[in-house]
């Protein structure tokens, strides 16, 4: 065990993580390591990304105070870190950029990406377009009509968008068929992961190439507002944006780190998505961590509005956080997140995404723990355009 | 000592084994237990009974849709104990159960081996466990006599065939293709590649090439330089169009392969 929590990296989070996939797999994640361990410590390499983020990202990212926000909810004190300012529209391309700069560097010339809410499918496509790859983007047919301004996104750049048709519908069978590509075309083909699930390197690799998030905001926050936050918040579907804002503060102990689950009709029901908080662990898409499932450990369907939170799996360092009682996690409704999301509307002229305003109705929830002028830095990880067709429906602004 | 291992042996003298693959519980418990039983009668060597799961990323849209209906139609992970009971009843041939690796973790991998090891079990393959995470595995099926059957890979390095060698009971399971479950015109010339790996790496080991395979000409060649050659998808498929009286034949015409 690392003596930090920070230090902590892959195969295995505690007893989560590992590799459970196919041994035709195996070679290509080793080389994929071994790209990555070299990569990370080149100087050439870092100043590629980081150029990347300075001129085509648009990083460092802000962030903003809400007052009027914060103000509707209590005494605190709420900034918001906008990922939602990137290029794309989230921090998805964080990780995209990263990893797309690795498979050129393995000689890989087709990339392919599953999507759910498709805001990792458009990022991947972004780069792909970028920098010259051929792109192949496999979503749940079910998220390709709730989502089907990204679809058009993804093909306007250039990208194959390819409906699945199996199982649920949704992004854990755009995996399962990514996977299925992969092991076909692993040769030639880089699976550009979306989210620190998956297996190693994958939950290492990802949750690095986002830690740029908390390393920017912590700065932030002492440079601008004087202090670390005392709660760091964060919508949790796969992880990704939640691990990468929490990775810089996982040993400043008295930092509380929150992480909002997606609980669709509410956890009492069967149509949710809150792995964490009403999961037990098992082996989902090549690594063992928590997991939504029924007795014989057959995936159980996940529901959420927010299709980008709909994912019945979560990353493992995550479950070993949450064991280990570093991290904690709560669920917010469908109702709760639309709710949010016209409050920071209404209050501060932003439009969130669905799945980022989960992290915003969370912040009313910790309310009675909290201590009066607390200080919270929430993850604004995506903006709204993308949800526009379902906010206007559920608004009822259109039928 | 492995029942399956010394069926793929004693075969060779005579042509080579066909093992074939079906479904639990499709399209339902009771036809896909007579089924397999119909297949080892119509000429299949070893039996590999498949347990549905959820998200099956080895297998091809043929076997996907088949334990897709299998688990629509209410298939229950504890059924599995009882079908192999009486398959294996039914049949000489050694009887696998093929799982992906969550339903096991589920159950309990050492309840599992051993449920599996009195119903009269040979063993099992497991798709998505590497030899790297299996060490309670091992354990479990050691104690309980059971084979289990690790891949081999055209990636897999030297150092990782030699794992799969080691780390299998029964035989190892050449993949001959870079790609998931379901019938191919063409074999890869990469099974050979894999199978020489093997038998470099693992000169006591017993290995039979699967995936894609669907002719008795495959079978043949196969046969000629591994010791068996593995058939799923191609069977379903007879199943699915003409039912067990289709499928019987698939399997004698493939198993004619196996004739020198």
């Amino acid at each position: 065990m690392a003596e930090k929590l920070a230090d902590q990296v892959g195969p295995y989070f505690g007893e989560f993580g590992g590799r459970f996939v196919p041994e035709s797999l195996i070679a290509a994640l080793d080389e994929l390591d071994a790209t990555y361990q070299h990569a990370r410590k080149d100087p050439a390499f870092i100043e590629q990304l980081a150029h990347l983020h300075k001129t085509y990202t648009g990083r460092p990212s802000i962030i903003t105070e809400a007052p009027k926000f914060a103000a509707s909810i209590g005494d605190i004190r709420v900034f918001l870190k906008r990922e939602d300012l990137n290029h794309t529209g989230s921090h998805k391309i964080n990780n995209v950029l990263g990893q797309a700069l690795l498979a050129k560097r393995m000689g890989k010339k087709r990339i392919i990406a599953e999507t759910g809410a498709g805001q990792h499918g458009v990022a991947s496509a972004t780069a792909a377009a970028l920098l010259g790859l051929e792109c192949v983007v496999y979503m749940g047919e079910v998220d390709t009509i709730r989502q089907a301004l990204n679809v058009a996104r993804m093909r306007l750049l250039g990208a194959e968008v390819v409906a699945v048709t199996t199982g649920s519908r949704t992004l854990k069978d755009a995996i399962n068929e990514a996977l299925r590509d992969w092991v076909a075309n692993v040769e030639t083909t880089h699976y550009l992961l979306g989210t620190v699930a998956g297996p190693h390197p994958f939950p290492t690799m990802v949750r690095d190439f986002h830690s740029v998030i908390g390393i920017e905001s912590r700065q932030q926050m002492l440079d601008q507002v004087g202090s670390l936050p005392d709660v760091v918040a964060a919508c949790v579907g796969g992880g990704s944006n939640a691990i990468g804002i929490f990775h810089a503060f996982l040993d400043d102990e008295n930092v509380r780190l929150v992480g909002m689950e997606a609980a669709g009709d509410g956890v009492e029901t069967l149509r949710h998505a809150a792995t964490l908080s009403m999961g037990r662990p098992g082996v989902l898409h090549g690594a063992k961590s928590y997991l939504l499932q029924d007795e014989d450990g057959q995936t159980s369907e996940s529901h959420s509005i927010s299709a980008g939170l709909d994912y019945p799996g979560v990353g493992p360092e995550h479950a070993w956080l949450k064991d280990i009682g570093r991290t904690e996690y709560i669920p917010i409704t469908d109702t709760e997140a639309m709710t949010a999301l016209r409050l920071l509307a209404q209050t501060e002229g932003i439009i969130p995404a669905i799945e980022t305003a989960h992290a915003l109705a969370g912040i009313e929830k910790l309310m009675p723990s909290l201590r009066p002028g607390s200080k919270v830095l929430i993850n604004l990880s995506g903006r709204g355009d993308k949800d526009m067709e379902t906010a206007a429906k559920y608004f009822g602004f259109i039928s | 000592m492995s029942r399956t291992s010394d069926v793929l042996k004693a075969n060779k003298a005579t042509g080579g084994s066909l093992i074939g693959y079906f479904p639990l519980g499709f399209p339902s418990m009771r036809e896909s237990i007579d089924a397999a039983v119909a297949m080892c009668e119509s000429g299949v060597d070893v039996l590999e009974l498949g347990i549905p799961y959820s998200d099956p990323v080895m297998d091809g849209l043929v076997i996907q849709q088949a334990t897709e209906l299998s688990l629509a139609n209410g298939f229950k992970l504890k059924d599995t104990f009882e079908a192999v009971r009486e398959v294996a009843s039914r049949v000489q041939a050694p009887v696998l159960v093929m799982t992906y690796w969550n339903p096991v973790m589920q159950f309990g991998q050492e309840r599992f081996a051993k449920e599996l090891s009195e119903a009269g079990a040979a063993g099992a393959i497991t798709p998505d466990l590497i030899p790297d995470e299996a060490a309670g595995w091992i354990k479990a099926t050691d104690e309980h006599n059971l084979d289990r059957v690790f891949l081999a890979t055209p990636t897999s390095s030297a150092t990782r065939t030699e794992a799969a060698c080691s780390s299998s009971k029964g035989f190892v399971y050449a993949v001959s293709t870079m790609g998931i479950t379901g019938a191919r015109e063409d074999l890869d010339q990469k099974a050979k590649q894999v199978v020489a790996a093997v038998r470099s790496q693992g000169p006591d080991s017993m290995t039979a090439v699967g995936i894609g395979v669907s002719t008795a000409k495959q079978v043949r060649e196969i046969n000629s330089y591994a010791d068996g050659a593995i058939v799923g998808s191609a069977f379903v498929k007879a199943y699915q169009h003409g039912g067990i009286e289709e499928l019987k034949a698939k399997v004698a015409e493939l198993a004619k392969g196996k004739s020198k």
